[in-house]
């Protein structure tokens, strides 16, 4: 591993994305878009300070899988990967590279989205600003290891998209968002106990409605840094340097 | 350099690509110091060796030991420079930011970069996104992402294809200047004609060598006129064997 390989590559991806306003453009005003959609349908209730929290678990999430499966496998197809492996720089560098660019993205996406949550929709937290902060782009870094083992699968940027509902979509359903994880049935309490995003949504959930929830949170971000480090082995094993 | 002046020595290999045979056992060598054409028809595996010798390519058996290293090896990483066939460099870059980005893998600075722009010709282009640039300049745009490292061997796969008489003449000039330097290329091509700018020839057709001489021994031993014709001369000679 060579991390100044690494920070050269992250930063390649950081002038890609530079380069793509209308894609920055999105990142960014989506998740408010739909946060005040949120505030206003649930206007009066406290419902939103439930669903508001989660989304903003939710975004950076799903956003970073999209990007990372298409970004990733854009490299496959256009021969650039094959290119960058027969440089020094090695799998893993490549990998933390745009996790290092699409952290940096997440960081951005969740200070502007719980900015707006919270200051214009009037999402109110108990925990301090940060954690969410912190949870968030953790979930960003989740949704970009998943989307780079998708990739490894996908040989068309038509299947790279339709894993999002097959991977995504199911995680989004059983996270807690819909019904309360408790009260689903046990199989899928179970399935549900295992998948990432709902911890990431647990731990959202946790900052914004009690102020002290300093174990339980602890555990919420080891099982995600569990997942992040175990999607992101796997999918180092889908970038293969030698190819058929 | 181990292996005296032999750059790729390449023995028994066999490649399976898409379920079929592709490469039948090619044993060949590639002196250092010399610009070495692999010519031969579309689908004649060029490429596939090619990739065998940057080492990305899987191989069913045989041998490739590039400037006294296994292919792929780590430490030739830095040594070999690589043009795919497309172009592959970042679309949505300008030529400046691929070649810098490029080079700075291999620990090339940025005025080797403005160097290396500078020998492809797009100086006036290094500004520009890949993507608004015309294919060839696209091509020239890739090259400029292997020469910036100043590789001691340069593995290109048509890099050729799609451009005017003027830049390929330029092209292969430099070519030999980057040989009479002292380092080594492997250069693919479909068109006949430039088989006379090489040192060497490697003719490939259907996964099998069919020569490895020099452009006045192809002429010498069929007789022709021009490289297009010997080469059909020997194709012709192979089927009637
Ligand atoms: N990705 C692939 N999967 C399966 N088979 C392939 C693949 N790429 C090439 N082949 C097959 O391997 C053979 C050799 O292809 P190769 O690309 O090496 O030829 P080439 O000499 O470079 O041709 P060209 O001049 O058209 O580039 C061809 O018969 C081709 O069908
Ligand atoms: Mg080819």
């Amino acid at each position: 591993m060579n991390p100044r390989l690494a920070f050269l590559t992250g930063g390649r991806v950081l002038r890609q994305i530079k380069a793509d306003p209308r894609t920055v453009g999105l990142l960014v005003v989506v998740p408010c878009v739909l946060m005040g959609l949120l505030a206003w349908m649930y206007h009066g209730t406290p419902i939103f300070d439930l669903i508001g929290a989660a989304l903003l678990g939710v975004f950076p999430f799903v956003v970073m899988f999209v990007v990372t499966s298409v970004a990733t496998l854009r490299e496959r197809t256009s021969g650039t990967l094959e290119r960058l492996l027969t440089t020094p720089l090695g799998k893993a560098d490549f990998m933390i590279g745009y996790a290092i660019a699409f952290g940096i993205a997440a960081v951005v996406q969740a200070v502007v989205a719980a900015a707006f949550a919270v200051w214009v929709c009037g999402l109110s937290i108990a925990g301090a600003l940060w954690v969410l902060i912190l949870v968030a782009v953790l979930d960003a870094v989740l949704g970009m290891a998943f989307g780079l083992l998708a990739s490894g699968f996908a040989r068309t940027e038509f299947q790279a998209v339709q894993f999002m509902p097959a991977l995504v979509l199911p995680q989004v359903l059983l996270c807690g968002l819909l019904v309360p994880r408790d009260q689903l049935p046990d199989v899928l309490r179970w399935l549900s106990d295992v998948l990432p995003l709902s911890y990431a949504v647990d731990a959202m959930q946790r900052v914004t409605t009690s102020a002290d929830v300093a174990g339980d949170l602890v555990s919420d971000v080891l099982v995600i840094l569990a997942w992040i480090v175990a999607s992101l082995l796997l999918g180092s094993l889908t970038l293969r340097r030698r190819t058929p | 350099m181990k292996n005296g002046d032999v750059a790729i020595d390449v023995s028994g290999l066999t490649v399976r690509r898409g379920g079929r045979r592709v490469l039948h056992g090619v044993t060949v060598a590639v002196p250092a110091g010399q610009v070495v054409g692999l010519l031969g028809p579309s689908g004649g595996g060029k490429s596939t060796l090619i990739r065998a010798v940057v080492g990305v390519q899987v191989v069913e058996s045989g041998a490739v030991t590039v400037l006294g290293s296994p292919a792929g090896s780590p430490q030739l990483r830095r040594r070999v420079g690589y043009v795919t066939q497309s172009p592959s460099v970042y679309a949505d870059l300008t030529v400046r930011e691929n070649v810098r980005y490029f080079g700075s893998l291999v620990g090339a600075d940025q005025s080797a970069a403005e160097e290396a722009i500078a020998l492809v010709d797009l100086g006036s282009h290094a500004e520009v996104r890949v993507q608004n640039l015309s294919g060839g300049q696209r091509s020239r745009a890739s090259l400029a992402a292997a020469l910036v490292g100043r590789p001691e061997l340069l593995v290109l796969d048509e890099p050729t294809v799609g451009l005017d008489p003027v830049l390929r003449r330029d092209l292969w000039a430099l070519f030999s200047r980057l040989a009479a330097e002292g380092r080594s290329l492997l250069v693919s091509s479909h068109v006949m004609d430039e088989a006379t700018r090489c040192d060497r020839l490697l003719l490939l057709r259907n996964g099998r060598i069919l020569a490895d001489t020099t452009p006045d021994g192809l002429l010498a031993e069929t007789g022709a006129a021009d490289a297009e014709s010997a080469f059909l001369a020997l194709i012709e000679r192979e089927v009637a064997a």
